[in-house]
C-alpha cells in the first residue's frame, strides 16, 4: 500500500522542496500543493522507474557532491586556460573507453554527468550492455591516467554510496 | 561598499568565463572538442551571475531567494544530458566505428550494437 502510494520516497520529498523554492515562500498552501505534487508526480512516473534506489551512505553522498563542485570549478578553469592559451594544433583530443564496476542505472547516470562536468573531459555513449562509458578528452597525454582518475576518483566513491 | 565590490567581482568573473566560453566556440576544430566549451566554461560563467544574484539579494534586498539555487540544479541536471545527444548524435552521423575505441566487453558501443535481451523485460 505505501508502496504504491509513495514509490520513491526520497523524490517526493525532493519535489516538495523543490516546489518550495520555487515559489520563495513557506506557507501552509504550498507546502500543501507541494505535498499533493509529491504524491502524484511518482505515481505517474513511476513505469518509468520501477527499481528503487539505495543510497546507502548519506554522508558519502554530501561528499561526492562537494568534491564534484569542487572539480567543476576547476575545470572551469583548466578548459579555459586550454581555449586561451594552446594552439589548436597542440591540442591533443584522445577517446577513452572506461570500463565501469558500477551497475545501477542511477550511479552509471550520475557517473556520466559528472564526466561531463569535470576537467576536460564530456561522456560520449555507453556500450550497448552499459558496461563501460565512451569519453572525450579535450587535451590528454595519456589516456590511462585519465581512465585512473575517473575510477578512482568518482567510481570508487559512487560505489560506497549505491550498493 | 565591501558587498558591492564581491557582487562585482563575481559579476565580472562570470562575464570572462561566458566570453571564454563563447570563444572556445569559434576557436576549436572540430564538434567534439567545440563541445568541450559550453559543458564547462559557462558552468562558472552563468554560476558567478547567480552567487552575485543570490548575494545581492540576501545582502542588499535583504530577503533569501532559492531561484538561483534551483538554476544551478537544472543547469547541472541538463548539461551533462544535451551534451550527450549531441556527442551521440556526432558520432552516428560522423564517424565509423574503427575509429573508436573497443569497449572492452562483450557488447558494442550502443549505437552500433542492440542491448542484450533481458533488458527488455526489466
Amino acid at each position: 500500500m505505501m508502496r504504491k502510494l509513495l514509490p520513491h520516497p526520497l523524490f517526493s520529498f525532493t519535489l516538495l522542496i523543490i516546489w518550495l523554492m520555487l515559489v520563495n515562500k513557506v506557507s501552509v498552501g504550498n507546502v500543501l500543493l507541494g505535498a499533493i505534487l509529491g504524491v502524484i508526480v511518482p505515481i505517474l512516473t513511476a513505469p518509468y522507474w520501477p527499481g528503487r534506489p539505495h543510497i546507502k551512505n548519506h554522508f558519502k553522498a554530501v561528499e561526492y557532491a562537494l568534491v564534484v563542485l569542487w572539480d567543476i570549478v576547476l575545470a572551469n578553469f583548466h578548459v579555459a586556460a586550454i581555449i586561451l592559451f594552446k594552439r589548436n594544433k597542440d591540442i591533443q583530443s584522445k577517446w577513452v573507453c572506461v570500463p565501469l564496476d558500477v551497475t545501477s542505472p542511477e550511479a552509471i547516470t550520475i557517473l556520466a554527468g559528472t564526466i561531463t562536468m569535470t576537467p576536460g573531459t564530456v561522456s560520449s555513449m555507453l556500450s550497448a550492455d552499459s558496461s563501460s562509458i565512451l569519453v572525450h578528452c579535450l587535451d590528454c597525454e595519456d589516456p590511462d591516467a585519465v581512465r585512473d582518475e575517473i575510477k578512482n576518483r568518482y567510481e570508487r566513491r559512487l560505489k560506497e554510496i549505491f550498493p | 561598499m565591501f558587498v558591492e565590490f564581491v557582487i562585482s567581482f563575481f559579476i565580472v568573473l562570470a562575464g570572462v568565463f561566458g566570453l571564454v566560453g563563447s570563444f572556445g566556440m569559434l576557436k576549436l576544430k572540430d564538434t567534439m572538442q567545440r563541445l568541450h566549451a559550453p559543458t564547462k566554461a559557462t558552468t562558472l560563467g552563468v554560476g558567478g551571475v547567480l552567487i552575485a544574484s543570490m548575494l545581492y539579494f540576501l545582502l542588499v534586498k535583504g530577503s533569501l531567494s532559492f531561484h538561483e539555487l534551483l538554476i544551478t540544479i537544472f543547469l547541472f541536471l541538463t548539461a551533462p544530458v544535451s551534451a550527450h545527444f549531441v556527442a551521440k548524435t556526432y558520432i552516428q552521423a560522423k564517424m565509423k566505428p574503427e575509429q573508436l575505441p573497443g569497449s572492452e566487453g562483450e557488447y558494442g558501443w550502443a549505437i552500433y550494437d542492440d542491448p542484450p535481451a533481458y533488458y527488455d523485460n526489466d
